[in-house]
């Protein structure tokens, strides 16, 4: 058989793009979304389907502050907070007394709502509807330390001067948010949380309120999934009403079991690994096409997008299959819920 | 000190010296179905009172109401000279009345030792903001770790204390569950049916671990549904049947209560002599 083929891709341009996308904006978002996530699930034992409801929330909340109430951008952080705790009081208040299949029914309704209602044409003179927000990047970008027109970085990782100022603010976000769980998951906090997660009766027979805890862990968990909506704002300089799709909510969730449920890391190595992976297969495979080594009646590039998701969900049983706790997880801890 | 109960009348709904736990006209109803049926129900301070009555009395659901897990439909209680009714059970354990499940509800993937620290009270840590800032928290931690390694010493399960709760027996699980509930020092103690399950060797350090309950002062309240438990180790027995309270007394009394003999085994049963040979043989071991 001829294995000449393997010379003719670009094997260094495949890599370098993998990696850089590990650790890009993209894999930015995706984190912070699965560390909320992890604090809901992992942690809380929250079964949220429309985590892309809070980081619609986020981007929307901060977009808003700028372009419709005009705030200075401390102001319109603290309005994309606002907004992913008010979506998570929705949610929480008239569910978290009820059993934890009704939060994922609503969650998953709620985060669908939130995206029509923002590209509703009703809503088109606060949200322009889909065309969305594209005037609040201004600001930021006056905050902004490094030169727009230089690029920074070493390596793959080379970045224009504002997408790089995105990157640092959002891996200094990852970190600070992993340490606030980190922190608090070890704090008799933690504990309370954790055993709700375990059995909600058990912890309220000792004296504590379940739902209270549920709705602080609703709250934090959509909070840092605002944030990430907030990072895909500054990345894509618009926030528009169809970056919010249901399907995000489950990327959001992959990255999560990838990575190892109910573990402070594993979000964030959920994230590169997914991303690293979605790239490699992507770029491979249009090189592939491109070279002929596919022939087109099979494939042609647009179909490579498609493709790699294949590739993904695959990867995914096998990760099931042979590794069920995830990167991180604990075999033993799986084990328990079997008796 | 344990009162001596033995003058009380032995009817249904007899006052009692100083009880604890006061329960009036209580109904709760499934449907066309009364499940529980109380006109009135005292529970004494600093005894161990057993709740017992044949499979479908009504025991666990009145059990469920009393701890605040299921609402009555009507009815009210009183608990330690407080009105109780519509308070949330977390509360109820804050206020020192504390349960236990008939399933055990060990939270298996913490360790048995943070099983225990979970049921202390006034945890500084457990307020989010405090959380965040361990000096604040990290004395109380010290000190409420030393407490559950001392009661897990007592329940002889600190062998266990850095396993996960998941990968204990049933009976260890019984115990973790009832150390866990002393953790938050509380003053009457619930359990439902303790020793279901249980081999017969820890059955009988389950019964002196609640009799240690008592010698604390603390007052006991257990559901069983099989008599031979409740004669060695009870001051009273509370007998249901068909949601209602129909005999109370000392537990020698119990097992010659006609009512008592006709709910377990039916009003019209045609053999008297198996039953009382049963009865016999019970009171037999007893006395050994």
């Amino acid at each position: 058989m001829d294995f000449s083929f393997v010379f003719a891709i670009d094997w260094g341009f495949i890599f370098d793009q993998s990696l850089k996308q590990a650790v890009d904006i993209n894999a930015i978002v995706y984190a912070l979304a699965a560390i909320g996530l992890n604090v809901h699930f992992g942690y809380a034992g929250l079964l949220n389907f429309g985590q892309v409801g809070f980081v619609a929330m986020g981007a929307y909340g901060m977009g808003l502050g700028i372009t419709y109430w005009q705030t200075n951008p401390a102001l319109a952080v603290l309005i994309g907070i606002i907004f992913a705790v008010v979506f998570a009081l929705i949610l929480g208040v008239p569910t978290l007394r009820l059993r934890a299949d009704y939060l994922a029914i609503v969650t998953i309704a709620a985060a669908e709502i939130v995206r029509l209602m923002a590209r509703s044409t009703a809503m088109r003179s606060i949200t322009r509807g889909a065309e969305g927000l594209n005037e609040f990047i201004g600001p930021f970008r006056e905050l902004n330390p490094f030169t727009p027109s230089a690029e920074y970085g070493f390596g793959p990782f080379v970045w224009s001067g504002n997408r790089f100022f995105t990157v640092v603010v959002g891996w200094t976000l990852i970190g600070l948010f992993l340490l606030l769980v980190w922190q608090l998951m070890r704090s008799p906090w933690g504990r309370v949380v954790k055993a709700i997660r375990e059995d909600e009766e058990a912890a309220r027979a000792l004296g504590k309120s379940a739902y209270w805890y549920k709705l602080q862990a609703l709250i934090l968990g959509g909070v840092i999934g605002g944030f990430a909506g907030m990072v895909m704002a500054l990345g894509n300089a618009t926030v528009q009403p169809d970056f919010f799709v249901a399907p995000l909510t489950f990327f959001f969730w992959l990255v999560l079991i990838l990575g190892g449920v109910g573990r402070v890391w594993s979000p964030v190595v959920g994230s590169i690994i997914f991303w690293a992976l979605i790239t490699f297969i992507q770029n491979l495979g249009r090189q592939m096409v491109d070279d002929g080594l596919i022939p087109t009646s099979i494939m042609d590039t647009t179909q490579v997008d498609q493709i790699r998701f294949w590739v993904v969900g695959a990867a995914l049983a096998l990760l099931m299959v042979f590794r069920p706790q995830g990167i991180f997880g604990s075999r033993e801890e799986m084990a328990l819920d079997a008796n | 000190m344990p009162t001596d109960l033995s003058h009380l009348d032995r009817i249904p709904g007899v006052a009692k010296p100083d009880p604890i736990l006061v329960v009036d006209n209580m109904r709760k109803r499934f449907g066309g179905i009364v499940a529980v049926d109380v006109d009135h129900l005292e529970i004494q301070r600093g005894v161990i009172t057993a709740l017992i009555g044949p499979n479908g009395a009504g025991k666990t659901t009145f059990f469920n109401v009393l701890t605040g897990f299921d609402k009555p439909d009507e009815g009210s209680t009183v608990f330690d000279g407080n009105i109780i009714d519509k308070v949330r059970p977390d509360v109820l354990a804050k206020r020192g009345m504390v349960r236990t499940f008939q399933l055990t509800k060990a939270l298996t993937k913490l360790a048995v030792i943070e099983n225990m620290k979970l049921g202390a009270k006034h945890q500084r840590g457990e307020n989010f903001l405090r959380a965040l800032i361990s000096p604040i928290w990290r004395d109380q931690e010290h000190s409420i770790e030393e407490r559950g390694d001392a009661l897990l010493a007592r329940f002889k399960m600190d062998h266990m204390r850095d396993e996960y709760a998941g990968s204990l027996s049933g009976g260890q699980r019984k115990l973790l569950e009832m150390s866990r509930s002393l953790m938050t020092d509380p003053t009457l103690v619930m359990l439902d049916e303790p020793m279901a399950g249980v081999n017969p060797a820890l059955k009988q350090s389950l019964l002196d671990h609640v009799r240690e309950l008592k010698d604390e002062g603390i007052s006991v309240v257990f559901v069983e549904h099989d008599m031979d438990v409740v004669q060695g180790i009870s001051d009273w027995v509370v007998v249901m049947a068909e949601g209602a309270i129909i005999a109370e007394g000392p537990p020698e009394s119990i097992a010659e209560n006609k009512e008592v003999i006709d709910a377990y085994l039916g009003a019209h049963h045609d053999t008297p002599l198996d039953l009382d040979a049963g009865l016999e043989t019970d009171s037999g071991e007893e006395e050994e």
